[in-house]
């Protein structure tokens, strides 16, 4: 328990200083910093798939684009555009609904009950696919839909118009 | 416009086909274009300080200063040799030959000091050309490299020939 | 666990860690002397009999000369850069397994750090992980060239990790396992994957090229347009750590592909050999099978870096997403129909 404690601070810590950072690819490896304190929680529920998933998605790849992005754009003071106070309060009262959102579903499923695993082994490869292949098919594959139709998307975007080019 | 050696070769750049297009055909010829050298072919290095390789005939390496046939030297420090160097290389410092030095130099005068900095050399062989008694000849090896400036400044002691039956 | 174990499996990690240290060292001695032979020269020859502490040399060398850090470089990062790559590198060994299991004392144990059984998974994230050691490096120096090289790496190591990814799955579909203990033994005898994945195992060695930035597609340190690439600012040892995760990444990915793909400690007639050599002698035989394959390996990575030009960015790209995922896509496809309609 105090090693789920220590990484769990961990976790927060990194959390504070991606948004504190100064300089933006800083906050990116603060970012990578979290995610791998994710990996290690998922790692201690024995969720070994879900680990090496984060770990692949979130920080070989996801990240890596992050941090190519922003190496790629100009970071220069004078190029931030000017928030004006509407935008500042706009963001404020944004965030403040996602803390809502969020302190109303942790109630709802009542986390403070512990947690208990009826099967331990459940977030090992094969138990997992069992499940997502059976029980939560449709969910599975909707998702994979909606990742398709972005991919396409995505395509569209980056595709020049042939009338207007 | 016609050409007019009649070498022009005209490229047309085809669109690979599709054996050209996966590589792999090529990959393959490659590496066992390489893997023949790898295997049979020998290597063709002069490993240089143990081996040596001939120098050509015409090569221009380190001066000496010669001596004629009964050993004695044969420069008489004219100065044609410092004056035809466009590197200005040379330097020397004549003397009068003394009674009793008669089977050292060849002529009355002599050349003292005789001073080549091969860090200013340029192995043009304009000495060699320009010398009337043949006392200066750019037969030698390569000139050795060394640590200091002073080191390259080559005085009698390294220039001279060996002397005769000695 | 029990002490004897956990004693075993440490000397396992420090001897592990060891070899791919030797070997990677000694990859840069053999890259130069087969370089010179492919090219009918004779390669390092001074530092002992045939220049065999040669590695020696350049490792004193490396340590002893001044290190520079550029001033207006970020210090903190210029300094983590090579440590990540050279520590991504190093992990990677840690679920390949080196042999069979060894009886000694009645007892058996399993000549591989641990078998985690996402295995291949876990070897896939550490490989997608170690560009971080470049980007960082690469933006740290605060150069051009530097940002350049590590923007390619991202981009070139992203595309091609999609690749290999799907070649991967085809394997799995095969095999029906991520551990690589249990794909390693599925391959007995003569079963090696490569037999019955081809196509697969093509596309994975491409990938494992780009992955591991061997030309022919070094883009990231391309000399002709970026000077060094990522490590354009690096001097003395950290420059060294960036040329030797290089070498330990060639080791490893050597290894996975034997695994993967060549039948690991399996080759023809291990039984007999098992039936007559005992349960020590087997497996260390089959140990050294591993590791002649993996030099075999890192030969041909050599063979090919010093036959192949370079690739231009466009057409590296342009084989990653337009060649290889396609193929790796049909791969999976024509996998699946001979599983089900002839398997």
């Amino acid at each position: 328990m105090s090693i789920f404690y220590f990484i769990a601070f961990l976790s927060i810590l990194f959390a504070v200083l991606v948004i504190s950072a100064k300089n933006p690819v800083h906050s990116i490896l603060y970012l990578v910093l979290t995610f791998f304190t994710f990996t290690i929680q998922y790692v201690l529920l024995n969720a070994q798939f879900v680990a090496i998933v984060n770990f692949i998605v979130y920080m070989g790849a996801i990240l890596v684009l992050f941090l190519y992005t922003l190496m790629l754009i100009n970071l220069n003071k004078d190029s931030e555009p000017m928030k004006t106070n509407l935008v500042k309060i706009a963001a404020v009262l944004g965030g403040g609904c996602l803390l809502v959102v969020i302190v109303a579903a942790l109630k709802a499923i009542g986390a403070s009950d512990p947690v208990v695993f009826k099967d331990p082994n459940l977030g090992l490869v094969k138990n997992l696919g069992k499940v997502l292949f059976n029980e939560f098919l449709l969910p599975f594959e909707v998702s994979s839909l909606l990742l398709l139709s972005a991919m396409v998307g995505a395509v569209l975007l980056a595709t020049k118009d042939p009338k207007t080019a | 416009m016609e050409s007019l050696s009649n070498k022009r070769k005209v490229i047309e750049s085809k669109p690979l086909n599709f054996w050209e297009r996966i590589y792999l055909p090529a990959i393959a010829k490659g590496l066992s274009i390489t893997l023949k050298h790898f295997l049979f072919k020998k290597d063709v290095t002069v490993r240089y300080p143990e081996q040596k390789r001939e120098f050509s005939e015409n090569f221009r390496g380190m001066h000496s200063l010669k001596r004629d046939e009964n050993g004695k030297e044969r420069c008489t420090a004219c100065g044609l040799c410092a004056l035809s160097c466009p590197a200005e290389a040379i330097t020397m410092i004549a003397a009068e030959r003394q009674p009793g030095e008669e089977h050292l130099y060849r002529e009355e005068k002599y050349a003292a000091v005789y001073e080549i900095n091969m860090l200013r050399c340029i192995f043009c062989g304009l000495c060699e050309e320009a010398c009337p008694k043949e006392a200066i000849y750019l037969d030698g090896d390569i000139v050795p490299a060394d640590y200091l400036r002073k080191d390259f400044i080559y005085g009698k002691d390294k220039l001279v020939e060996a002397p005769l039956n000695q | 666990m029990e002490t004897g174990e956990i004693i075993i499996r440490l000397v396992l990690i420090v001897v592990i860690f060891l070899i791919s240290l030797v070997v990677a060292m000694y990859s840069t001695y053999a890259e130069r002397k087969i370089a010179a032979f492919f090219q009918d020269r004779v390669g390092p020859n001074r530092a002992g009999p045939a220049g065999i502490f040669q590695p020696l040399a350049d490792g004193a060398k490396m340590f002893l000369k001044e290190e520079i850090i550029p001033t207006n470089s970020s210090k903190f990062l210029f300094i983590v850069g090579p440590s990540l790559a050279i520590m991504t590198a190093c992990i990677g060994s840690a679920v390949i397994p080196w042999g069979q299991q060894i009886q000694i004392g009645g007892k058996l144990y399993d000549l591989q750090v641990t078998d985690i059984n996402v295995g291949l998974l876990y070897i896939f994230g550490v490989v997608s992980l170690g560009v971080y050691g470049i980007m960082i490096g690469g933006w740290a120096s605060n150069n051009k060239y530097s940002l350049l090289g590590a923007i390619r790496a991202a981009s070139q190591n992203i595309s091609y990790e999609i690749a290999m990814g799907l070649s991967i799955i085809a394997l799995l579909m095969v095999r029906n396992t991520l551990s690589l203990k249990e794909i390693a033994e599925q391959q007995h005898g003569w079963h090696w994957n490569v037999l019955y994945q081809p196509l697969g195992f093509i596309l994975f060695i491409v990938c494992a090229f780009a992955e591991t930035n061997r030309s022919p597609f070094d883009l990231p340190e391309c000399e002709t347009e970026l000077v060094g690439g990522y490590h354009t600012e690096y001097s003395s040892m950290k420059l060294g750590f960036y040329l030797f995760a290089e070498y330990i990444n060639m080791f490893v990915s050597s290894a996975v592909m034997v695994t993967l793909y060549w039948g690991s400690y399996n080759y023809p007639g291990m039984d007999w050999v098992a039936a007559h050599l005992g349960t020590v002698a087997a497996p260390l035989i089959g140990t050294v099978v591993v590791f002649a394959k993996i030099f075999l390996f890192i030969f041909f990575f050599m063979w090919v870096r010093w036959t192949i030009p370079r690739f231009r960015y466009d057409q590296l790209m342009d084989l990653g997403w337009k060649g290889l995922i396609p193929l790796a896509i049909a791969n999976i496809i024509g996998t699946g129909l001979w599983i089900t309609f002839v398997k």
